[in-house]
């Protein structure tokens, strides 16, 4: 069916949007309900006034019934259908799609041109690995000197009777040969490393954002005095190469600022030094709430809070977003985390402090404090349904208040978990056989 | 046994130093070049039993130059073991479609190298 043919397909999805019954737009364009239909099933072409009326009860531009869909969309639609090759699919109809279900074919248009990018991003990693000339250059060089080392090394372990003067040779080649190695590796790592021409062959932006974090103890003095803002910081660290983990750090970098402006250095040092890392009477006394206040602990130097404390956020999906490693509190690198800890409880109560005595298992006898609080992400509308992030602050315990109580038994991840007979277990630990 | 000369195209002096060894331990006749630019010209001028040739090459690529031999209706069946630092599928599809007798990856056992040679002459010997 021709596009300008679709004229009432529009005009009945533009109703619908509108939320506008047959009959209620027949009433207000002066027309009966039955010659409406008759046009919303295009079997009477429609122009003029009478088209310029329903577009001005309907909201939109005139152009916008006649038209239709963008012609990029159909093309789009129509690349997709000849990608796909084998599936057989009705070409010839593209334009009948885009009108009748404009939201349906731009989802399908956006993962077509979704499928193409990552397409292209996976030849792109492809050719660099195949193609990139200093990469393969890079790995012939180390490969031949590890041939030339493991063949010259076999010649001297395996040959009983070996002239002397080829015996010399030899060591002086290995000698040279282990010491170039050496230096080929480094220069490859350092490529790796370096080259900003992509991001895929960096590690983990969050891993790369958290060694900035580390790097910096946790603790940002131009922050807390306003001297400096996020972005200076992003841009005075080189080691934030790639654009994701740059994104990342701005990110927390913001939420720090936005904590030292609410509860100031000074302020919070006093209080803390008052009433000790207890977020409850901090929150109470600093009128603050108490994300931000295990945000603050955690963000405290050492000559502020001996014994640091540590800090995991995570989002409703469990994946984490920040941590701030306690010793001795094992946080998994990859993977999910075990979700015995008193983290991801708080995501079934949010808003509900709670507060856990926990030990961490494999870790010889250790124990914490545990204290989480699940939140909305940002004031929710009645439209939207809240999504929650969930903090953890981890504090020391002292050995006296080690003593008493009631410990919660937690792992790290279940991978390197020696418990035995967990409910909460995803797979088996590498440390025991079970199951 | 007239059949026993080996050209090693190769730029890596210590692998050269190490094959050139192990070769003429066996009894070969181990010649080498390291520039692949003029490489179809040497072969063709030696005359060897059997060609070792890296992949990476000054000059001109060990594929580029098995091609060349391949077309060369004298040296059509010349045995050739390529050595090379890159093991991928696809590079020994193209060796294979270009002609190599045998294709083996950097680092290479010794043991491994001198059977090869061994082996390719032997067929190649047989009438």
């Amino acid at each position: 069916m021709p596009r300008d043919s679709l004229t009432g397909t529009r005009i009945r999805e533009r109703r619908s949007i509108a939320g506008l019954r047959q009959a209620d737009l027949a009433r207000q364009i002066g027309i009966s309900a039955s010659y409406l239909n008759l046009i919303e099933h295009n079997r009477r072409r429609i122009g003029g006034k009478l088209l310029i009326d329903i577009a001005r009860v309907l909201g939109v531009e005139p152009s916008m019934l006649t038209e239709g869909a963008e012609a990029a969309l159909i093309a789009t639609l129509r690349e997709a259908a000849a990608d796909a090759g084998a599936v057989a699919a009705e070409t010839d109809r593209a334009d009948e799609l885009a009108g009748r279900f404009p939201g349906w074919a731009e989802v399908l248009a956006l993962l077509h041109r979704r499928v193409a990018s990552l397409e292209r991003t996976v030849e792109t990693l492809s050719d660099r690995l195949t193609h990139d000339p200093h990469l393969a250059a890079s790995l012939h060089e180390v490969l031949s000197t590890a041939a030339a080392i493991r063949s010259t090394a076999s010649i001297l372990a395996e040959t009983d009777e070996i002239d002397p003067e080829w015996r010399t040779r030899f060591h002086r080649n290995l000698n040279n040969d282990s010491r170039r190695l050496a230096e080929s590796s480094k220069a490859l790592v350092g490529y790796l490393d370096d080259n900003d021409a992509g991001e895929v062959q960096r590690g983990v932006p969050r891993e790369e954002a958290e060694a900035f974090f580390a790097a910096q103890g946790y603790h940002f003095p131009g922050l807390e005095t306003g001297e400096q803002s996020p972005d200076d910081l992003v841009r005075a660290a080189p080691e934030l190469g790639g654009r994701a983990a740059r994104h990342i750090a701005r990110e927390f970098l913001q939420q720090y600022t936005e904590d030292a402006l609410a509860l100031p250095l000074d302020r919070f040092a006093a209080a803390l030094d008052r009433l000790g890392p207890d977020p409850g009477a901090l929150g109470a006394e600093l009128g603050a709430d108490l994300p931000a206040i295990l945000r603050r602990i955690a963000a405290m130097p050492e000559r502020i809070l001996p014994g640091g404390a540590g800090l995991v956020i995570a989002d409703a999906s469990g994946s984490i977003l920040f941590r701030k490693v306690l010793t001795g509190f094992a946080l998994p690198r990859f993977g999910a985390p075990c979700p015995l800890w008193p983290l991801f409880l708080a995501l079934s109560r949010p808003l509900v402090p709670v507060r856990r005595k926990v030990t961490q298992l494999g870790r010889g006898t250790a124990h914490f404090d545990c204290l989480a609080i699940s939140w909305p992400q940002r004031a929710t509308a009645f439209t939207e349904d809240p999504l929650y992030n969930t903090a953890m602050l981890i504090l020391p315990l002292r050995a006296d208040e080690a003593e008493a109580g009631t410990f919660l038994r937690v792992g790290s991840s279940c991978r390197v978990c020696p418990r035995l007979r967990c409910h909460a277990r995803r797979e088996p630990s590498i440390l025991r056989e079970e199951f | 046994m007239s059949n026993r000369h080996v050209l090693l195209i190769e730029d890596e002096p210590n692998i050269i130093e190490a094959i050139r060894f192990l070769l003429t331990r066996e009894g070969w006749k181990v010649e080498a070049h390291s520039n692949g630019a003029d490489a179809v010209e040497v072969v063709r001028h030696l005359r060897p039993d059997l060609v070792i040739l890296d992949m990476m090459l000054p000059g001109k690529s060990g594929m580029d130059i098995l091609r060349e031999l391949r077309a060369i209706a004298d040296l059509a069946n010349l045995p050739v073991l390529m050595l090379t630092a890159r093991g991928q599928m696809r590079d020994r599809d193209m060796a294979e479609k270009a002609g190599v007798s045998r294709f083996m990856t950097k680092p290479f056992s010794n043991a491994e190298v001198v059977t090869a040679v061994r082996d390719l002459v032997a067929q190649a010997s047989r009438p």
